[in-house]
């Protein structure tokens, strides 16, 4: 099978790949590139664990082809911090303890980063159907909310 | 180890703070490396076939045609996997789970595996293995399968627990039984009876990361395994039983876990990885499909349980008796034993008795469950309790008060009881302000009680004291949710240094004794202790240390807040040494300092929970909304207050989604429906309200701190506080979980 050159973008680095066509871009981030923080829970779009920004638009990565992000921007948890600074849904995230086991975390931190660049001030209902496609199984997500409008205070400069 | 009395006044300088996690970090910057986060140099991808069929004879595999496919460089089948179990039931249970032998007994049984260069090669190579089948009548459901006429599963399953010993197999593996007093002359006597059957569909735990692992096997018999699992130590011994391996050239090192619910407490396709690498002679890596997890792994028991309980005019619970049946999956189980067990628990009761059956099924082999068994005996018992407290004419919560079991109450499944918390849950919900709030129309509001044993369990930690006077914690209990946070805080609090001082790892099986898994809401009550020790073993070589320093006698020095003290007329003057300083010194004062503990930590308490829920029920779809959810919940002492906090409120989310939703649905063919999180459906952000948690310290009298576990009981309520709040709100018993619309929309028409 020969092998699709593709070239992108990821987290502001420059990046190329050689692909297979079948070849969704979770695999290509995970197994190609290296980037283990984009997690894969389901591989049918059900969960979000494999969430990522595709220029502007929160895709599910599994659902999506190596080849599709040719000429793409594509963020991942693995861009959010800045050298030692965390972002501070990131931050958040750690204070309020919205995570037990952890696995979801990137995909719920990459969901909720795109919530609010679109919605800076988000009700609690807001949150709820704006983070509904991503699961988490340990938390019950009381914590996840509040952690999420915490920073979006935080970024709003409230 | 008992509770130290002073703890109750004293104040705590660690426990009790709601630090950061040490594993944070790495976590929320997608640094932190689970089961699939890990590759090996020229390793393989491996793959399983499994069986399309829910019962079957397997006549022939033919792997011929695989082999030769390029790219593949290994494929075993049951004969790769030859039987060592040494006449071990549950360990040959395990091995046939792992890979079917004789026959495959549901629908998702492993028959097959490859080992190929990659995922894509792997793939073709299952769709070129032969599998002749013989197809079996089968049953799915347990009251089908707890018939006498129902298809047989295993022709050698006699009943254990019933005299005379049965003349033919059936698919009942045991029967259990539990209580006391005379039930019947009880009953006799009830003013008020209330008997019903209720029922429970299977669930799976749901941890979102699947089951994964590295298996690497080299030829001179050492061999590596990277695993994600509740308990690395016991896979260890697992894989090393099933492979004929010696544990101790078996390293298994414990990922990051995402999650685990009791679904990664024994092996699945761990023993096949390896016997792929061995067969292979390079690393392989097993990551199983969402379908797979669903298919093969976790789930827990479908029920059907009668209960009949009496009551006295006056209120009083004369007499209890239920009657359990749970499938256990085509293997022998004891959940229903552990049904019949909790059923109960939570009440004083003069006359009782509790039945359990286990009943084989064609579904995946049964695992732990959070609290295994208990919510489904909780849903029976306290939906039935809330119907006999509106028969009496009492407030749901002043008829469970009367009725609560309490400190010196002999528990309905034998022993007495210390200090427990059902009566303060109770009397703290019966004062919450969630009780009085108003409820609109369509809606209800449940409550309901929970039990759980909790477990200790054998336990090793070593903490080691570098030269710069930060500590090494190694522990054994696999982190599931912060215990590495919580057992900083108990080294720290020990040591009386800070929480930043100290780093605590989960060791892997070569570097630590034995521990055994992180169950029975073991994690951080176990290690706990164990640190306890090891930081007062420490302590003593601390003190030694600085008697040496100071050249006097080491029972004059004492330990306090981080310090050797000086003590008695003669030294008083000496300034006192830090941890660090000691530590600094250590190179010329005996070598290394550190605290090693070896324990099997007896005295878990028992735990118990008292749980509110509001719902509003849609009366045109029977669709069902959770407004208000309040979990009250014993946790002897809160190390980390705000990890119970996320235990007591992931507990209830996931009762809830078994209470309105989840279920495994399988159709006529015996085959699995809704193997996927779009049709099998947990519960997401927009189903569920905030949960309101209030912990409650009624100390443990069989640990230092006053610490019990506290991960598992928020799942015991749950169920029957839903299904109280539905039946509240529409006016009809509910009596089968989960209540999802159509369920509803049926009682409602009835």
């Amino acid at each position: 099978m020969a092998g699709i050159a593709v070239s992108t973008t990821i987290n502001g680095d420059q990046a190329e790949f050689l692909c297979h066509p079948d070849e969704t871009l979770l695999e290509v981030l995970r197994e190609r590139l290296g980037l283990m923080g984009v997690k894969e829970g389901c591989g049918t779009g059900d969960c979000g664990a494999c969430s990522i920004i595709l220029d502007d638009r929160l895709v599910c990565s599994c659902l999506v082809l190596g080849a599709e992000a040719e000429g793409r921007r594509i963020a991942t948890v693995e861009g959010m911090a800045q050298g030692d600074k965390l972002h501070p849904l990131q931050q958040k995230f750690l204070e309020h303890a919205a995570l037990q086991c952890g696995i979801c975390t990137p995909g719920f931190l990459i969901a909720a980063k795109d919530l609010l660049a679109k919605n800076p001030d988000p009700t609690e209902e807001e949150i709820r159907f704006g983070l509904a496609g991503n699961l988490c199984r340990c938390t019950g997500y009381d914590k996840i909310v509040r952690a999420v409008q915490d920073a979006a205070s935080v970024m709003r400069g409230a | 180890m008992t509770f130290d009395p002073s703890h109750a006044a004293r104040s705590f300088s660690s426990v009790g703070t709601r630090p950061i996690r040490p594993d944070g970090v790495d976590k929320v910057t997608g640094r932190a490396r689970y089961g699939a986060d890990f590759n090996m140099p020229g390793q393989l991808i491996g793959r399983i076939l499994r069986s399309p069929h829910a019962h079957a004879v397997i006549r022939k595999i033919d792997t011929s045609k695989a082999e030769q496919l390029p790219g593949v460089k290994a494929v075993v089948t049951a004969a790769d996997l030859p039987d060592l179990t040494n006449g071990d039931t549950s360990m040959y249970d395990i091995l046939d789970n792992c890979m079917a032998r004789r026959k495959a007994l549901y629908d998702g049984h492993a028959v097959a595996a490859v080992a190929a260069i990659d995922a894509h090669t792997a793939r073709q190579a299952l769709k070129l293995i032969d599998v002749e089948y013989e197809l079996l009548p089968h049953v799915t459901d347990v009251d089908q399968a707890f018939a006498a006429d129902a298809p047989l599963i295993n022709d050698t399953i006699i009943t254990k627990g019933v005299d005379p010993k049965p003349d033919r197999a059936s698919n009942v593996s045991m029967r259990s039984q539990f209580g006391h007093g005379d039930v019947d002359a009880g009953m006799a006597k009830a003013d008020f009876v209330v008997e019903r059957t209720f029922r429970t569909e299977q669930t799976h735990q749901g941890y979102i990361e699947p089951h994964a692992c590295v298996a690497n096997v080299s030829s001179d018999g050492t061999a590596d395994l990277w695993v994600c699992t509740q308990g690395h130590f016991v896979y260890r011994q697992h894989c090393a039983q099933l492979l004929g391996l010696e544990a101790s050239k078996l390293r298994v090192t414990s990922s990051e876990i995402g999650g685990g619910f009791g679904g990664k407490t024994h092996v699945w396709a761990e023993p096949v990885a390896l016997a792929l690498s061995r067969k292979a002679g390079r690393p392989v890596k097993l990551v199983m499909t969402r379908d797979e997890v669903f298919r093969a792994t976790g789930p827990t028991s479908a029920t059907s349980i009668d209960v009949k309980i009496g009551a006295l005019k006056d209120g009083t619970i004369i007499a209890a008796d239920a009657t359990l049946r749970y499938s256990c999956g085509p293997y022998a189980g004891s959940w229903a034993e552990v049904g019949a067990m909790t059923a109960f628990a939570c009440y004083k009761l003069e006359n009782v008795r509790t039945v359990g059956y286990e009943v084989l099924v064609n579904r995946p082999k049964t695992a732990a469950y959070r609290a295994p068994s208990a919510p489904m005996a909780a849903f029976a018992v306290e939906s039935a309790i809330d119907e006999l407290a509106k028969k009496v004419g009492m407030d749901a919560v002043d008829f469970r008060i009367k009725n609560a079991a309490q400190e010196g109450t002999k528990a309905s499944y034998g022993p007495v009881y210390g200090p427990i918390g059902i009566g303060p849950t109770l009397e703290a919900v019966k004062n919450h302000p969630h009780m009085k709030a108003p409820l609109g129309k369509n809606q209800g509001r449940g409550m309901a009680c929970g039990f759980w044993f909790n477990f200790g369990g054998q336990t090793c930690t070593d903490l080691n004291i570098g030269m710069d006077g930060t500590v090494s914690l190694a522990v054994g209990t696999v982190d599931v949710g912060g215990s590495r946070a919580s057992l900083s805080l108990v080294a720290a609090e020990e040591l009386g240094i800070d929480y930043a001082q100290v780093r605590a790892v989960i060791a892997d099986t070569s570097s630590l004794g034995y521990n055994d898994m992180t169950d029975g809401s073991r994690g951080t009550f176990s290690s706990s202790m164990a640190t306890i020790s090891a930081a007062r073993n420490a302590i003593k070589i601390l003190r030694a240390r600085a008697a040496q320093m100071w050249d006097i006698p080491v029972e004059d020095v004492t330990w306090e807040r981080g310090h050797a003290v000086a003590k008695g007329e003669t030294h008083g003057n000496l300034p006192n040494l830090s941890l660090k300083e000691i530590a600094a010194a250590s190179g010329t004062t005996g070598g290394p300092i550190a605290g090693h503990s070896e324990i099997v930590a007896d005295g878990a308490g028992v735990s118990f929970a008292t749980h509110i829920c509001d719902i509003e029920v849609d009366p045109e779809t029977g669709a069902t909304k959770v407004l208000r959810y309040t979990v009250v919940q014993d946790a002897g002492k809160a190390v980390h207050p705000t990890y119970v906090e996320g235990q007591y409120q992931g507990g209830a989310a996931q009762g809830i989604g078994w209470a309105l939703n989840e279920e495994y649905i399988y159709g006529k063919d015996g085959r699995l429906q809704n193997a996927g999180f779009l049709d099998y459906r947990i519960p997401v952000c927009s189903d569920l309200p905030m949960i309101d948690t209030q912990i409650l310290e009624i100390p443990n009298p069989n640990h230092p701190y006053g610490v019990r576990g506290v991960g598992e009981t928020s799942i015991v309520p749950p169920l029957a506080a839903v299904a109280n709040a539905v039946s509240n709100a529409v006016g009809v018993r509910m009596e089968h979980i989960p209540m999802s619309p159509p369920r509803i929309l049926a009682a409602l028409e009835a």
